[in-house]
């Protein structure tokens, strides 16, 4: 299988071509976001629903993990 | 200028495919979108390593391919106004307009809150099946299943062949309701056929009834869960918790546009007549948007309402099949129905909204939506009550309320597309 390379939190990360972001960060594994109480969250309702994924993609802030596709050079940025 | 089509279906999963590739058939110019990258919708959901059923493959093809049809994946409607939809994708918002449109916008889980529910690490069961499909890590994971409904067993399966170790599935419904409603399966053979090959598919773990996951606990992450069951509670270390108590119909963008709605428990879902008309020239309803009735249910459904669209007759023998599946989903309702035990689990400090961390005290005092919003800002998060409004309304609280543009959170540049309140004539 064909892997891209994206960064996480400015860490490189080769993961497979095809995967949802939400995928990806779940490989490294850390909390997608904090809530406005501070509470780690992550993937809840797994189709963009509930926007617990909800993180920086390419500076666009609040997009939902499990809807994003992981492409070659792509900055993910956790709690975003 | 909004781009005209003759057809427009909102909705990619299997109503939604049905209505685009019946409306193609009739000569329409048909665009289709869905909010996923991919058609199939939930039930059809291409899987990374896998890829889509071999009979969704072979319908995504064919209209994904057909020279009238237009495909915008990873696209919603913001809004609908005066024969228009707003819709935006990643990159741009525009405005389309249709001769006819078709509401296939599916349906989400039934997530209930428990203590602990917010933990990383529990998902929804459907949920849980979707990630995996898109290249979520299960290889290894210790994974229960829970909640109720044979989409339990479909999401087992899913765990399973990604390499998940599933210790279990937890079902609500008693063993009694179980086996009666497995009696009644040979009125639908294709049912029957799918329950014995997931059977097989899911030998060795073990599916109890009349459990109910009571609390998920751990440290930052989901560390281990209480099983409420026959026997007393039991507690299982596990790494990931897949939960989901059903289906609730997607009837937003159908609310804004007026349809007429009826209820299936707490829940709205779209009423059409015979040909899946919803009552509002020009707009047609299929699959899950209707109540709930499953994957040929929606299939048929579709076929109905793109037929209709496009002026088509519609064979008798169609309509036949298609209350049959309506029949099959009546009978899933009256066996799974929740067992009230469930609407007692959260706690008063269990959050209610995930988005505004709204516990379950600062609620108490709140029999409507609205009020609940105003004092606490339950429901004003970006899930716009998706998830929390649905969940109250189900514990007998009070219905979900305000649905109103933007359908989904759009991006500032995509609301300056929107009418203002002023244009409207009215500041509700």
């Amino acid at each position: 299988m064909s892997t891209v390379r994206i960064k996480i939190d400015g860490e490189a990360l080769d993961v497979p071509a095809g995967i949802s972001v939400a995928a990806a960060i779940a490989r490294v594994p850390r909390p997608f976001r904090r809530s406005v109480k501070g509470q780690a969250r992550a993937p809840f309702c797994g189709m963009g629903i509930c926007f617990e994924c909800r993180v920086r993609i390419d500076d666009i802030a609040q997009q939902r993990a499990c809807m994003a596709i992981v492409c070659e050079g792509m900055q993910v940025i956790t709690d975003g | 200028m909004a781009e005209h089509y003759n057809i427009v279906v909102v909705g990619a999963g299997p109503a939604g495919l049905a209505a685009a590739e019946a409306a193609l058939s009739n000569g329409a110019r048909v665009a289709w979108l869905d909010a996923q990258a991919t058609a199939g919708g939930q039930v059809w959901r291409k899987d990374v390593a896998h890829g889509w059923p071999r009979d969704a493959q072979n319908v995504i093809e064919r209209v994904t391919q057909h020279a009238n049809a237009t495909w915008m994946p990873q696209t919603q409607v913001i809004s609908a106004e005066s024969g228009q939809l707003l819709l935006q994708d990643p990159s741009r918002a525009w405005r389309i307009t249709y001769d006819a449109l078709i509401l296939a916008t599916g349906a989400r889980e039934l997530l209930l809150p428990f203590p602990g529910w917010t933990l990383p690490g529990v998902t929804g069961a459907g949920g849980l099946q979707a990630l995996a499909k898109q290249g979520w890590p299960l290889a290894g994971r210790r994974v229960v299943i829970a909640g109720s409904g044979p989409l339990l067993l479909a999401a087992a399966a899913t765990a399973k062949r990604h390499g998940a170790r599933v210790l279990g599935i937890y079902e609500q419904a008693s063993k009694t309701t179980v086996q009666r409603f497995a009696r009644k399966l040979w009125r639908w053979p294709g049912k029957s056929l799918q329950a014995v090959s997931l059977r097989a598919q899911l030998a060795g773990i073990p599916y109890r009834c009349g459990s109910i996951v009571a609390r998920a606990t751990g440290d930052g992450a989901l560390q281990s869960i209480e099983v409420d069951g026959p026997h007393g509670v039991e507690r299982i270390a596990c790494d990931q918790l897949a939960v989901g108590y059903g289906l609730v119909p997607n009837v937003e963008l159908a609310h804004w546009l007026g349809c007429t709605m009826q209820n299936e428990g707490a829940h709205p879902y779209v009423k059409v007549d015979a040909t899946q008309c919803t009552g509002v020239p020009h707009i047609y309803a299929a699959g899950e948007v209707c109540g709930i009735g499953g994957r040929d249910c929606a299939w048929l459904e579709g076929r109905i309402a793109g037929l209709a669209a496009t002026g088509a007759t519609i064979d008798a023998s169609l309509l036949r099949k298609q209350r049959h599946a309506r029949a099959f989903a009546s009978a899933l309702r009256e066996h799974f129905a929740l067992d009230p035990y469930i609407y007692d689990l959260p706690g008063p400090d269990t959050l209610i909204c995930r988005c505004e961390d709204v516990p379950l005290h600062a609620l108490i005092d709140h029999d409507d939506a609205r009020s609940a919003k105003l004092a606490t800002r339950c429901g004003m998060g970006a899930c716009q009550g998706r998830v929390c409004g649905t969940a109250l309304a189900e514990l007998g609280r009070f219905p979900r309320g305000g649905l109103r543009p933007p359908l989904f959170p759009a991006r500032l540049a995509t609301l300056g597309e929107l009418d203002s309140p002023c244009s409207q004539g009215s500041f509700s």
